[in-house]
């Protein structure tokens, strides 16, 4: 009997050690995250109900499509660069593998916004980037690249380039070398090896990497701002502008609630198609 | 045997990594067929021959010969071999259908055959049921048999296994050498089997080559290493061995006669030496009578007990001789003896001609190896 009560009374401490572990951050989100996303909901029907969202739909279209794109492609780019960095770093750098990661991670020690700024410098219309390529007579002399789409998105993808490459290292470093033979033994070749071994072991640091690039990119509008022009105005431009002035808050903050409905409606699409199990 | 029916041939093979030199001088040929075993503590370059073989290291000399063909300039996805690895290495994103599946598709086998091919080497290793599961829902017993199917099913010239049962229990383990000794008959192609463990060695192989320190020391039968070890290592390293160190002093009529470093004077079977040089003479404990009284040829070791160990069917005792060098002695249940106490005086005696001598001497200072040295050395194997 003693022993049942001892037992009685160990087992509630021991339930409620994860929520005590727990509870600091869930404060935190419920304060800084739930609540003003639920006062921006509000906000978003106010003065014209659901009749916002209708006008998202109607005056936004291309600017959000713009957006998605923009997005995509520098993802995309940033898989084309990241991936054979993380690969040679994971697989075959090997002093040089923490010099490398350094340096990955070393433009994170500068603001992103003077990132960005350096950017407008290479690429105005007398930087270095538009000269260099004007000599090789890959850009027209009239023509520029400063306030055009590979700008915008070359901005994206560079700022974000970390982000694709750390997950992917991660789960390159992750892999058993000896699987990795165990392809060449059984009549793989290294090609082969790559395409049936290690890059189904990569994908879930791919798919975050991807997450991590394409949700910022896709809510980012400093690139757009700095590099861009008034033909690459992205959504978060049309948000970071309007939101002041309270006739347009309603507007802005239903575009928002789209914006964010949007990436989780394509994030549940893209973990169906990689086969990711982490968001099922 | 024409090199014909060699599957591997090492010629001269040495592998250096930058200064240390992991494979001294390796010359080896392992018959089609064969279950060939290298045994060795680690470190001593088993694992690295091994490794040649497959082709995941090259010979900084020497050539890898497979089915008669130099391997210089083979990568291993062209060598027709095939590994188990340690921790098997299965695919974790694949089915086991599909890990054993691997290597087929590599060889753009008929899908239709594919499917006929995996069945059947799935029943033959006892998991008919298991095709769609994945590595992570087996265990380790099991995944050890989807990594042999993987591996057999391309009936390779050759299957390399580089300590494939160092992951699992004892019983397992036993279970499972019986098992690879079935699969090995059944499927009726080479083995090259890699272990540290010298009993795993003994019970399975057709052949063992003792590799110690990037050299091979014997390459016998299991029977031969055991009773006529080449090196005093191989006599120390199988087995537990009683070696004591002398000099050749004397040869009669196929036996020779060694004056002992711990005194006194005996005689074993003829060695390879010449009179006056340092030998070794290696009294197993299962060999050697024990004896209450002096021996009446007058031939044996006299020293008192030091201790008594029950081990079921044989009985340790260990005996200390006048200058302290430790015997070890089994006692079979049914020699009927006084009971052995510690403290008593005891003499040992032995056939003469069965004693086996070494030339050379032990190069560390302990002489026996008694059963604790033998987990040692596994333990060491381990790392």
């Amino acid at each position: 009997m003693a022993t049942e009560g001892k037992v009685g009374e160990v087992t509630p401490r021991r339930r409620s050690t994860p929520w005590l572990l727990a509870a600091p951050a869930l404060i935190w989100l419920v304060v800084f995250f739930v609540i003003p996303m639920v006062l921006l909901g509000r906000e978003s029907l106010r003065s014209g109900g659901i009749g916002n969202y209708g006008d998202v739909f109607t005056g936004y279209t291309a600017v959000f499509r713009r957006t998605f794109w923009y997005a995509l492609l520098a993802t995309v780019l940033c898989v084309l660069l990241g991936y054979p960095l993380a690969y040679y770093i994971a697989m075959r750098a090997r002093r040089a593998r923490n010099v490398l990661l350094a340096l990955v991670v070393l433009p994170f020690f500068t603001t992103y916004l003077i990132r960005t700024i350096s950017w407008v410098i290479l690429l105005s219309e007398n930087g270095p980037v538009p000269k260099v390529l004007r000599s090789l007579d890959l850009l027209g002399q009239s023509s520029s690249i400063i306030g055009t789409t590979p700008a915008v998105v070359g901005a994206l993808a560079y700022n974000f380039l970390p982000f694709m490459v750390l997950p992917i290292y991660v789960s390159l470093e992750k892999i058993d070398p000896k699987l990795l033979e165990a392809g060449p033994d059984l009549y793989a070749s290294g090609w082969r090896t790559f395409r049936k071994v290690t890059l189904p072991l990569s994908l879930p640091g791919l798919f975050a990497g991807s997450l991590l690039t394409f949700i910022p990119a896709a809510g980012d509008f400093v690139n757009s701002t700095f590099v861009g022009g008034t033909s690459t105005t992205m959504i978060g431009n049309v948000v970071a502008e309007n939101f002041d002035s309270p006739g347009l808050r309603p507007e802005m903050s239903a575009i928002s609630f789209v914006l964010m409905a949007v990436i989780l409606v394509g994030v549940l699409v893209y973990a169906r198609l990689l086969g990711t199990e982490e968001l099922g | 045997m024409t090199a014909v029916d060699e599957v591997i041939r090492l010629e001269g093979v040495r592998k250096e990594f930058g200064s240390f030199v992991a494979v001294h001088h390796a010359d080896l040929g392992i018959q089609r067929g064969e279950f060939f075993s290298l045994l060795g503590p680690s470190g001593c370059g088993k694992t690295t021959l091994l490794r040649m073989i497959a082709g995941f290291e090259k010979p900084s000399d020497g050539r890898v010969l497979l089915d008669g063909a130099d391997q210089a300039d083979v990568p291993p996805y062209k060598r027709h071999v095939n590994t188990v690895f340690q921790q098997y290495a299965l695919f974790p994103h694949m089915s086991v259908f599909e890990n054993v599946a691997f290597g087929l598709r590599s060889t753009r086998v008929a899908s239709a055959d594919i499917k006929r091919r995996v069945d059947e080497m799935l029943e033959i290793v006892h998991l008919g049921g298991y095709s769609k599961r994945r590595p992570a829902q087996l265990s380790g017993g099991q995944q050890q048999r989807v990594a042999l199917a993987r591996a057999l099913v391309n009936l390779p010239s050759a299957l390399l296994l580089d300590e494939p049962l160092a992951a699992l229990d004892l019983k397992l383990r036993q279970a499972m050498q019986i098992e690879l000794k079935r699969l090995q008959r059944e499927v009726g192609i080479t083995f090259v089997f890699v272990t540290h463990d010298q009993e795993e060695a003994l019970t399975m192989s057709d052949r063992v080559a003792v590799m110690s320190n990037g050299r091979i020391e014997q390459i016998a039968t299991p029977g031969e290493v055991y009773q006529r070890p080449a090196t005093v290592f191989v006599a120390g390293f199988i087995g537990s061995a009683n070696l004591l160190p002398g000099t050749l002093v004397e040869r009669r009529a196929g036996t020779c006669v060694v004056d002992l470093q711990s005194g006194g004077r005996v005689t074993g079977a003829d060695v390879d030496a010449p009179l006056g040089s340092d030998v070794t003479i290696m009294l197993r404990p299962e060999q050697l009578t024990p004896l209450g009284h002096a021996p009446t040829s007058g031939h044996g070791l006299e020293g008192v007990i030091t201790d008594v160990i029950f081990q079921g069917a044989a009985t340790r005792v260990l005996f200390d001789l006048a200058d302290g060098t430790e015997i070890a002695v089994s006692v079979e249940a049914s020699d009927g003896l006084d009971p052995l106490r510690p403290g008593d005086p005891m003499w040992v005696s032995w056939e003469p001609g069965t004693a086996h001598v070494l030339s050379g001497r032990p190069t560390h200072a302990g002489s026996t190896t008694t059963d604790t040295d033998a987990v040692q050395a596994s333990l060491d194997g381990l790392g």
